[in-house]
């Protein structure tokens, strides 16, 4: 989105997790994600801002960063917009900088290097009411003044206080545009930091700003000299005689910069954070029960374990809701359609079997989401990157891949983009690389239906969950030797570091909770609506037809002295089987028999191909069709348990075996089966060649393991 | 004069040298943690790697390996000092 021509254009900035996001809402109305973990915000987001004087404002929401001294592309997102480098923004007029009103003095590090931009600032002490439990009394007068009279205000942006006095702040730094003040330095670094700016605009014909000039001083990192174009031979002298003119002025040219700035900072927050009796935090007691040496790992295994069994109690009440709901309708909408005999179908089997036994899956990834929300909110996140990073470490991941792997959980897509905290560009390949194995959300109903309909009822609810921890785990158990041979051998990403601030705990905020839950509630359902009723619309027809009387005619010759309903049910299931579905799938079937996949669990992992929950309603579709829409309607747990191998060797017995429904579950662990995940990986890998190496590995992996799982229990059993 | 990665839980020191030209101690220099700077060794890992250290009131992670090049110094007054373990 371009910004408006004659509109006014404001950046937020400031260190990861100080509440950038959660200020962006409340100025715009609008509804970022915020999470209590550096790295939510990954991307520009802008939306608009009232100023409360009639004027408006185009707010660009953008990822934390500690220095402008960037290395990772989402860090690299804010400098370009700072320097108007983003195709379609200029130069923003102004820039919002938010801080920890805890933390001051590591805050302001960012703060008066972007003070060297020149551009006009007001400053926004955020999680006011965090610093007031602590105790911790500011001068913002005092602040305001050391700082060259900027606009300093103290908010609570989550409660929604000194909301106006921030849009009344901007207002002024965009009407005086004062700068804030900036700081001195000793003479000789602002000597070499002349003698860069000579050479450079001499160099490149380029006006060199202040920030340029530092960027190019200070850092290694060459982005600043390839924006400004100035090549590495050119540069290379002039940078070296600068850098020799700081240390021979007694600085580390690499430590010169934060040294300068923290000195200069320190006098002047002077007086302006005075320390009252306040509570101390409860942070350290409460990781010194979840970092604990024994228990911190048992409590994490725990937490795992207890949701899962949760999961299946609480959600089990609503799922019977629904399953009643979706019976009911076909109830009542069969029966008048019984003069047309599809119609009837598309409506009860194809509709209602098929979507319905997608849906019933509702509650629990409410219940998953609202787990979720509170791993996010509360904290806890970084911990759990913490106690496993020894884990992962030896395959050579980023420290930061913890990240992106754990919301992996959730989804894919999400964390592909999270996957731009990384500095390293081959580190970031691996990472989402391997991002595509975790456990997310639409693998849940999958094994959520193999577990109610198969483990838990033969092995009891002990088994259910662990049989679902354990298919969570299956995905990170290859993906941790695929990143070892990725990092180690193909991409050779050197050892990465893993700094990473662990957050203070906060009780999660129920209002952040329950959006998490509705936003991903809101894209089920609507997955539902579109993807799953399309495929399922689909497979429904392919099954259906063709339909020619002679296949009814010929089973009831063959079958003279049974039943009425006997006949009916044989009916209903020579119809299927001759049925275009039934054909392809017999005739694809093969390829799957060494995993004990019949026909139709065939068809359901094909078309589970563009989304791997399309399965469930596959499987909600022909075992449907092949009752007839008159049948009782039993749920497809049931019918499930029912199904037996009709031919073949396994003739007459059952199809779930427990080896087939682990070999199906680890099927789906493992298999790229998600459109839009390859092409997100396309996107972020900048090509097709990685997203096609993802889904060849995943795919042929899947089939590999799944086989090798099926013949193995299937001896043992 | 002590590698931080020697310090035992709970122990204090003075932050004496690290080593700028490090991607490492540049981001910690980005947080404030600059020759002179008290720092505590808050916990390790329960794999014995990362470990946690705290510094100008936050709590950041850091690799055993990492840590091995930050030079500390256990200063007598620092409040926790048990024996090293062997
Ligand atoms: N107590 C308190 N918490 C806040 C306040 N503002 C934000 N938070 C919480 O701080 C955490 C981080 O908020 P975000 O808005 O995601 O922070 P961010 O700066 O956008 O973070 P990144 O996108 O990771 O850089 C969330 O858990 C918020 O709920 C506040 O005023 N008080
Ligand atoms: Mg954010």
């Amino acid at each position: 989105m371009s910004s408006l021509e004659a509109g006014l254009l404001v950046a937020l900035v400031g260190n990861p997790n100080t509440g950038k996001s959660t200020l962006f809402n409340a100025l715009t109305g609008l509804r970022q994600r915020v999470g209590n973990y550096p790295g939510v915000t990954v991307a520009r987001k802008s939306g608009t801002c009232d100023l409360g004087d009639g004027r408006k404002a185009e707010l660009i929401d953008l990822p934390g960063l500690y220095s402008l001294a960037a290395a990772s592309p989402d860090e690299q997102v804010v400098i370009d917009a700072l320097s108007g480098n983003i195709a379609g923004d200029r130069r923003p007029d102004a820039v919002l900088l938010v801080v920890d009103a805890t933390n001051l003095l590591r805050n302001l590090f960012l703060a008066s290097q972007v003070a060297e931009l020149g551009l006009p600032v007001a400053l926004v002490l955020n999680q006011a009411d965090v610093a007031k439990e602590q105790g911790l009394r500011i001068d913002t007068g005092l602040l305001s003044r050391r700082l060259g009279g900027v606009p300093v205000v103290l908010t609570s942006a989550w409660k929604g206080e000194g909301i106006a006095e921030v849009r009344r702040g901007l207002g002024e730094a965009l009407t005086r545009r004062a700068p804030m003040k900036r700081v001195v330095w000793p003479t000789d670094i602002a000597g070499a930091l002349a003698d860069v700016t000579e050479a450079a605009s001499a160099d490149t014909g380029k006006a060199i700003t202040a920030a340029d000039a530092q960027r190019l001083l200070f850092d290694t990192n060459p982005s600043t000299a390839d924006r400004l174009g100035w090549t590495a031979e050119r540069r290379e002298k002039p940078l070296r005689a600068a850098r020799d003119r700081v240390r021979n002025s007694g600085y580390n040219p690499m430590a010169a910069e934060p040294l300068v700035h923290y000195a200069w900072l320190r006098t002047a927050l002077e007086g302006v954070v005075s320390e009252g009796h306040g509570k101390a935090g409860r942070t350290a007691a409460v990781d010194r029960l979840l970092l604990h040496r024994v228990l911190g790992p048992l409590l994490f295994l725990g937490i795992m374990l207890g949701f899962f069994a949760s999961v299946f109690w609480l959600a089990k009440f609503p799922m019977d809701w629904i399953q009643t709901a979706v019976d009911w309708t076909k109830g009542v909408v069969a029966p008048p359609l019984s003069a047309y005999p599809m119609l009837q179908s598309l409506v009860a089997d194809g509709i209602l079997g098929g979507v319905g036994a997608f849906l019933v899956f509702l509650p629990q990834i409410l219940i998953l989401f609202l787990f979720i929300g509170i791993l996010e909110d509360s904290g806890y996140m970084a911990r759990a990157a913490f106690i496993m990073d020894r884990l992962f470490s030896w395959c050579g991941l980023n420290g930061k891949s913890f990240v992106p792997m754990l919301s992996g959980f959730a989804c894919a897509i999400p964390s592909l983009l999270s996957t731009r905290t990384i500095e390293d560009p081959k580190a970031r390949l691996a990472t989402a690389f391997v991002v595509p194995f975790m456990s997310c959300s639409a693998r849940f109903p999958v094994y959520a239906l193999m577990c109610a309909a198969f483990i838990g009822p033969l092995y009891g609810p002990g088994w259910e969950s662990l049989v679902m921890v354990g298919m969570h785990c299956v995905g990170l158990v290859f993906a941790v030797p695929t990143a070892f041979v990725l990092t180690r051998l193909v991409l050779k990403v050197k050892p990465q570091p893993f700094v990473l601030e662990l957050p203070r705990y906060q009780m999660p905020k129920p209002r952040d909770v329950v959006w998490r839950m509705w936003q991903n509630a809101a894209e089920f359902v609507s997955k539902a609506g579109t993807v799953i009723f399309a495929i399922t619309i689909v497979v429904w027809a392919l099954s259906y037809f063709p339909r020619d009387a002679s296949v009814a005619e010929r089973v009831r010759a063959a079958h003279p002295t049974e039943s009425a309903e006997k006949v009916q049910a044989r009916v209903q299931a020579a119809y299927v089987e001759q049925s275009y579905m039934g054909r392809f799938g017999k005739t694809i079937q093969p390829i799957f028999d060494p995993l004990g996949f019949d026909w139709k669990i065939t068809v359901g992992v094909l078309a589970s191909f563009p989304a791997r929950e399309v399965i469930v309603s596959t499987l909600g579709v022909t075992y449907s069709v092949g009752e007839g829409a008159e049948a009782d309607s039993q749920d497809l747990r049931r019918a499930m348990q029912d199904a037996k191998w009709s031919e073949g060797p396994r003739a007459g017995r059952p199809i779930f075996s427990l080896a087939a429904v682990l070999a199906l579950m680890v099927f789906f662990a493992l298999c790229s089966q998600c459109g839009p995940t390859i092409a997100t990986l396309a996107q972020e890998t900048g090509g097709w060649k990685w997203a096609a190496g993802s889904f060849v590995y995943m795919t042929t992996l899947a089939w590999l393991v799944s086989m090798a799982v099926y013949q193995v229990v299937i001896r043992l059993t | 004069m002590t590698p931080l990665s020697q310090l035992l839980p709970g122990q204090f020191g003075k932050l004496a040298s690290l080593n700028p030209e490090r991607g490492v101690d540049q981001r910690l220099m980005a947080l404030g943690l600059l020759p002179g700077m008290v720092l505590k060794l808050v916990r390790k890992a329960p794999l014995g790697d990362p470990l946690a250290i705290e510094f100008g009131g936050q709590v950041v992670s850091l690799r055993l390996a990492e840590a091995e090049n930050l030079i500390v110094d256990v200063a007598a007054d620092c409040p926790i000092q048990r024996p090293r373990q062997p």
